[in-house]
């Protein structure tokens, strides 16, 4: 087994007398996807900003392929080929795709006064880039507002595979999505894993988890609520072990009637009612 | 336009150059043009001569090349309510300069370019700096402007204008520059033509072919997501209010050299009609969407319907009630041929 290339051991995180995060501990693989998974408020979104470099731990270790450091601000992280995709994506929804892949590291042409942007190549690499994520668009200068929230989703992981990432950390990159643009997204999600990226997949939802992860991670209330592998947890295990509690009844009887329904629809319409409990039930 | 065209997608029907032109942001402007020049060639004898002609370009010129700059402020998400006044500004700076000083007016000429680039850089880095909205810092630079202007040459000349300045060394030269013209037959061609065309193709260069474009574009349709991706936000902001201030420096030499006095109380609405010309020519009153050459097309209209009632005979006092009309139907027509040709992609 190789060095992992970003590995946690025991990381906590206080804002004042906050404890946002204690003691948690998480390590991704080349060509492996670590889910992150808990409800609301399980600090997650504080997992994801040390690991992007925005904000610093306060204990534990944070190393980068084996080597311990302190991430100083996310361009820090960048360099060091840590890439992140928040839910808004960073994206201009009114710029054509081909502007908003290159969007801040633009190639150009020429020099002094004809330093231009290299036009061609930059559609000609969107389109390959794309392609190459298995995303065949129909027109790389169409406003990528114009896309589906899944597509512009990937091209983000695309942007972010071809500006050299090595480890790509996702928020929750299914959260506002239809079942099955979740589907795709998933799609190029493993895609990314096997162009031998690490991925690291926030999520609350332990059915999106369960398809593509080899790893989990369970937070609850700022605390490591368990570590498990793909093989040592089935499904059930998982969402009953995020679920817990007085909630786990209800829950278990919300995906009985999935199981009925038939198996062609694993990812169902299962995660929105769970969720949907979650937050009726918080 | 790329030489090596990916191979044609089944799913994309051929597009006809009809709708990639209904794609683009100046189409309304241009459909708006050719209404207002049908309209006053039947409206207006005189319209169609060529001499007319001329003097339609020298006021749109006049217009269009603060436009130009205050569209990019536009695409880039911005206002600028002193572009008017900055321009009567840098007039009076460079007059007086020049007078106080008894230097050569080129010194005037100079020393009104740093200070005038010094405003639009002041206007940036306060939006910048504060993150007030641009309507109320520039509405705060437009009232300051317009009272140091009023202020200071009523302070150094004792009247509302400056000096006669035409007798002073490089006058001639200063005036080729930047108020010459030209008799091509029976038609008088101003210089400011030339300098509104030459803005207009730089301003496309760089709007649809350099980084600064793409950054200008992102900030104004996304300045969270450009600040994310690494694009200088604050240097683009700032970069753009100067390019406001560089040519409301051009635009104050102009009016100098070409009247040799200048009025201090000048220019106070006339960033209503850069903006006007900028969003007829298409583009966003939120930022993101637009082009220089639009602004152009919008200048033109607003060149045609000064002269043309003129040309008509008409009462003058309609012009207003004219302009905003068409700033109405020009937004329409631009929202309605936006949303077709969306819906058609």
């Amino acid at each position: 087994m190789s060095t992992p290339l970003v590995k946690l051991t025991g990381v906590s995180k206080y804002y004042g007398n906050i404890r946002a995060l204690r003691d948690v501990s998480l390590e991704v693989s080349a060509g492996e996807i670590t889910c992150v998974l808990g409800d609301n408020g399980a600090g997650k979104s504080t997992l994801i900003k040390i690991i992007a470099g925005l904000h610093r731990h306060d204990a534990g270790t944070f190393e980068i392929e084996g080597e311990e450091t302190v991430l100083a601000n996310p361009r820090a992280a960048l360099d060091r080929g840590i890439a992140t995709v928040y839910q808004d994506l960073a994206v201009v929804p009114l710029m054509p795709v081909w502007r908003n892949f290159f969007l801040g590291s633009e190639p150009t042409r020429g020099r002094g006064p004809f330093r231009r942007l290299d036009v061609a190549h930059m559609r000609e690499t969107t389109r390959a880039e794309l392609l190459r994520m298995g995303i065949d668009l129909r027109d790389v200068d169409q406003p990528i507002g114009t896309l589906s929230g899944g597509e512009r989703q990937c091209v983000a992981i695309a942007r972010a595979v071809h500006f050299g990432a090595k480890v790509l950390v996702l928020d929750e990159p299914t959260a506002a999505l239809g079942v099955k643009q979740s589907g795709v997204v998933l799609k190029y999600v493993a895609a990314a894993r096997d162009a031998g990226l690490g991925v690291v997949l926030i999520t609350h939802n332990p059915h999106h988890a369960h398809l593509v992860g080899d790893r989990f991670v369970l937070l609850k209330r700022g605390a490591m609520a368990g570590s498990h592998t793909r093989d040592s947890i089935t499904l059930d295990e998982l969402t009953r072990q995020m679920a817990g509690g007085s909630e786990l009844d209800e829950l278990s009887h919300e995906l009985e009637r999935v199981a009925e329904s038939g198996p062609d629809t694993p990812s169902g319409s299962t995660p929105a009612t769970a969720s949907d409990r979650d937050d009726t039930t918080r | 336009m790329s030489a090596a065209a990916p191979p044609a997608d089944e799913r994309l029907a051929p597009v006809s150059y009809v709708r990639r032109l209904l794609g683009r942001p100046e189409l309304g402007a241009v459909v708006g043009a050719a209404a207002v020049f049908v309209f006053f060639s039947f409206a207006a004898d005189s319209f169609l001569k060529a001499s007319s002609l001329s003097t339609v370009l020298y006021s749109a010129s006049t217009i269009g090349i603060m436009a130009v700059p205050v569209a990019l402020l536009m695409i880039g998400g911005e206002f600028d309510l002193s572009a008017g006044v900055m321009v009567t500004t840098s007039a009076l700076f460079s007059s007086m300069f020049s007078y106080q000083m008894t230097a050569n007016v080129w010194v005037g000429v100079g020393v009104s370019l740093l200070v005038t680039l010094a405003i639009g850089f002041f206007n940036g880095f306060m939006l910048t700096r504060t993150k007030l909205p641009s309507f109320i810092i520039t509405l705060g630079t437009f009232l300051m402007l317009t009272g140091l202007n009023l202020g200071f040459t009523k302070l150094i000349s004792g009247t509302v204008s400056t000096k006669s300045i035409a007798d002073m060394e490089g006058f001639s030269s200063a005036r080729a520059l930047f108020a010459s013209q030209w008799n091509v037959g029976s038609v008088t061609l101003k210089v400011t033509i030339l300098w509104w065309l030459a803005l207009v193709a730089v301003a496309t260069w760089i709007l649809l072919r350099t980084r600064a474009g793409n950054w200008i574009f992102a900030v104004g349709g996304g300045a969270d997501a450009a600040r994310a991706t690494g694009v200088p936000v604050v240097k683009t902001r700032i970069g753009l209010y100067m390019g406001v201030a560089l040519c409301a420096w051009i635009s104050g030499q102009h009016i100098l050299f070409s009247f040799d006095v200048v009025q201090s109380g000048e220019g106070v609405g006339n960033e209503f009609l850069y903006i006007i010309a900028a969003v007829i020519g298409g583009c966003l009153m939120t930022g993101g969407y637009g082009s220089a050459i639009g602004s152009a097309v919008g200048a033109f209209i607003f060149g045609m319907a000064s002269n043309g009632i003129v040309y008509a005979q008409w009462n003058p006092d309609w012009f207003k009630f004219f302009l905003g009309a068409m700033l109405l139907l020009a937004t329409l027509l631009n929202a309605w041929v936006r949303k077709r040709a969306e819906a058609r992609s």
